[in-house]
């Protein structure tokens, strides 16, 4: 089925972005939710010049190769968006459905793997505010082998990487009502306006990860 | 070809009857939106108000007890005395409420929704859901914040700037919800005015009717637009800091904390980073009423229309390389604090272009005072004082001196009282027969305004005095200090202004409330305006327009000699016109 717009003719009007409200809306709205991310970005760069001591060496405390795993799965998450928006294009419902699928799983996938991280890093005593007293990570701080305090290590650590999640959460949540939608036939390969909102939003998230995984878990 | 594609017309303006709550209460109509925005705004305004009033007194007698201050619980005001806990609430609620969720909703959310579907000729926002979405939080983010006052420990008391330690930890400030709540929901209110600039960008960039090129717009939706690109990018650094800065109180994180590796410092700059801009999104909307209105009331078209808009955009791009002017005292190298200096003096040039303009549109004009044309007369003034103050204070060494007195409050006020909230005024009086179909009582409405502008002026001017007599900015009982109590006087006097001032709004309200209900029927177009909200019914209907209308020329052409009338409307197809490219393109 069409969308009830395209049966009528497009209104007249002055030329603006030649590009379809939707698309044009969440590029604005993109261009906000950078800043946002610049404020705890630039937050995290202002503590870390501030207090280089609280910081544990990559690897020591955060699992790089599990965390390098689910970066490579957030990637494949993108590929396989892109896959549906062609698949669209070329009007292939088929296609779509099964790539939406796909990336929904994905993308449901790296935020059950970040929840694993979380619970993994808590239970071994690395909380958002340093140390748990007591903990195996307390006792190897104790004896010299990580630094003394990592107060702000956790505090930003898990303000990124959680809003970041919170992100993704919030993109697979919009992704199912978009392969909702996919699966009773609302795209066409004249209006699948959804599929590409809900993809350049999904690009930026991903983009957003590459940037915190290189700073928070690789430097 | 362009016109493929643009949008796809919605349909949701099918003529069907719809039901009361879908058109008044969860409307998607952005003019009800507006109005929405409007009542919301103005009860808060009385809140914010009624704060500034318990604190004048406060000041100005401190001996006595408030009166009615009986009704208050103990909590707050014993015995009718003010706790110093419950003062340091108010200064803090005043500050938040008035800038959030009274002047800003009132310049952005309701005119920003009212006027620029009407102005640039769509039949409604490019979002209307989203649109009502962001009423709704707006509102729900007005309630979180006013619970403060009924939780334990009262309502957040670190100043509307929360600076950070003093606000990191429950210890300190001695308020524990309250705080929260006021983190919380300046969050939730950041997302509504989010939202909301989206939906405006994308409306003016995409809606505008054919012929309606940029430098056709009013200059009231130019500062709209700007003011808009300013929100999208300001506000989120706000909601960031505010999130991190709840982290603090809440599971224990150290942004803040200086006893373990966290910055104070850094909540000062991400504050001021979105502040500086905010104090611009507060002034921009009300240049571009004014210019409108003194644009109407002198029958001239606006002098320097160009130069206005790139005024306006220069001081957008100004107002964010400025904030390190608030924090010169917090410790800054003298270099860095010179550069923000001069920064902050460039800012003079683009504001006295647009003053010199005004002036120079009413010069020679056949200038009709009628009630919006006084507000905004006194818009200019009071910003011109607001404004060289501001330029003064930009210097390190004077500001050194004034910092955190009551010659800082005294510029805030010019600026944001004497400034954004006379436009206000104006432009609600202006717009208000296109809201409810009524013209608003011209003589309550100089009543209003001349008691206002004199008891304004009484109010605000003598606290420059006080602050060059050193009298602190949030202090609770200046009494206690030997070197302040030749001031008591002024204080007292001060505060007989501000209650006369608040006063002196009665007959605002009443006709506010009467004009709605016998108010004398307004016509299409009272003003003999040339915008395209004036060619519409009033109150504007549903859909605003009839048929897409066409645009032929600018905003401003009063008194032209191409018409028997002293106005010539946007739309009106002289013999001369050619038809604009985008009208002709779909035929």
């Amino acid at each position: 089925m069409a969308h009830p717009a395209m049966m009528h003719p497009p209104a007249r009007r002055e030329i603006g972005a030649d590009v379809y409200n939707e698309k044009l809306g969440i590029w604005i709205f993109l261009g906000s939710e950078v800043m946002f991310f610049t404020a705890l970005i630039g937050a995290y760069i202002i503590v870390r010049f501030g207090s280089p001591e609280f910081w544990a060496l990559p690897n020591q405390i955060l699992n790089v190769p599990v965390t390098a795993i689910n970066t490579f799965l957030l990637i494949c998450s993108s590929v396989t968006m892109v896959k549906a928006f062609a698949s669209i294009q070329d009007g292939d419902q088929k296609k779509l459905q099964l790539y939406m699928v796909a990336t929904v799983i994905i993308g449901a996938a790296f935020v059950g793997v970040q929840a694993y991280e979380y619970t993994t890093l808590v239970h071994e005593g690395f909380l958002p505010s340093g140390y748990a007293a007591g903990s195996h990570l307390a006792e190897l701080a104790a004896r010299g082998e990580l630094p003394a305090s990592v107060s702000v290590y956790g505090s930003s650590f898990y303000t990124m990487t959680g809003f970041h999640g919170f992100h993704v959460s919030m993109g697979v949540v919009c992704m199912v009502f978009v392969t909702w939608k996919a699966f009773k036939g609302k795209y066409t390969k004249e209006d699948h306006r959804g599929v590409e909102v809900i993809g350049l939003y999904w690009h930026f998230v991903d983009l957003v990860w590459i940037i915190l995984f290189t700073i928070v878990y690789l430097v | 070809m362009a016109t493929t594609a643009l949008p796809l017309e919605k349909t949701t303006h099918a003529t069907h009857e719809m039901s009361f709550v879908r058109k008044y209460i969860f409307s998607t109509d952005h003019k009800i939106i507006g109005i929405q925005f409007l009542l919301m705004s103005f009860v808060f305004l009385l809140f914010g108000g009624l704060m500034a009033m318990m604190m004048r007194w406060q000041l100005g007698f401190p001996d006595q007890p408030l009166p009615a201050g009986q009704l208050l619980p103990e909590t707050m005001a014993p015995g009718g005395f003010l706790l110093p806990e419950f003062y340091n609430s108010l200064v803090t609620m005043h500050g938040t409420i008035m800038v959030f969720f009274a002047i800003m909703p009132l310049l952005v959310g309701v005119f920003g929704n009212f006027l620029i579907p009407l102005k640039i000729g769509a039949p409604d926002m490019a979002f209307p859901r989203l649109n009502m979405a962001s009423f709704w939080i707006a509102l729900t983010a007005g309630i979180l914040i006013m619970a403060g006052f009924f939780v334990e420990g009262g309502a957040a008391g670190a100043g509307w700037t929360s600076y950070a330690p003093l606000s990191a930890s429950p210890e300190w400030t001695g308020v524990v919800g309250g705080q929260q709540l006021w983190l919380v929901s300046l969050a939730v209110v950041g997302l509504a005015s989010i939202l909301g600039a989206t939906n405006y960008i994308t409306t003016v960039v995409n809606l505008r009717a054919p012929g309606m090129t940029w430098f056709r717009l009013p200059l009231s939706i130019w500062a709209l637009f700007v003011t808009a690109i300013l929100v999208l990018l300001a506000i989120p650094i706000l909601s960031g800091a505010a999130i991190m800065l709840f982290f603090d109180q809440t599971i224990g994180t150290h942004f803040f904390d200086p006893t373990d590796g966290g910055q104070p410092l850094m909540w000062q700059h991400l504050f001021w980073y979105f502040g500086h801009p905010e104090v611009y999104i507060l002034i921009l909307p009300a240049m571009g009423f004014v210019s409108d209105i003194i644009a109407n009331a002198s029958r001239k078209p606006v002098f320097g229309y160009h130069s206005m808009v790139y005024a306006l955009i220069s001081i957008a791009f100004l107002g964010w390389i400025v904030w390190g002017h608030h924090m010169f005292m917090s410790g800054m190298n003298p270099t860095l604090g010179m550069a923000f200096m001069m920064s902050t003096m460039i800012i003079a040039v683009p504001s006295a272009i647009k003053v010199f303009n005004w002036m120079g549109t009413m010069w020679r004009g056949n200038i009709m005072f009628h009630v919006p044309m006084l507000h905004s007369v006194a818009f200019v003034s009071m910003f011109v004082i607001g404004g060289l103050s501001g330029v003064f204070m930009a210097s390190p060494p004077v500001d050194i001196y004034f910092h955190d007195t009551y010659f800082i409050v005294a510029h805030l006020h010019y600026v944001l009282f004497g400034g954004s909230l006379f436009a206000i005024f104006g432009a609600v009086t202006f717009w208000y027969p296109k809201m409810f179909g009524k013209l608003m009582n011209p003589l309550l409405g100089k009543i209003h305004f001349w008691l206002t502008f004199v008891f304004y002026n009484l109010t605000f001017f003598p606290m420059h005095n006080l602050g060059v007599g050193g009298h602190m900015r949030r202090i609770y009982d200046p009494s206690q200090y030997e070197f302040l109590q030749p001031l008591a006087p002024l204080n007292t006097f001060i505060t007989v202004s501000a209650l006369l001032l608040f006063a002196a709004q009665i007959p605002f309200a009443v006709n506010f409330i009467m004009s709605w209900f016998n108010g004398e029927e307004a016509g299409e177009n009272p003003w003999n305006d040339n915008g395209l909200e004036w060619i519409v019914p009033s109150p504007a209907p549903h859909g605003n327009f009839a048929e897409v209308p066409i645009v032929y020329r600018g905003p401003y052409e009063f008194s032209s000699p191409l018409v028997e009338e002293d106005f010539l409307p946007q739309t009106r197809k002289l013999d001369s016109d050619t038809e604009p490219a985008a009208a002709s393109a779909a035929e």
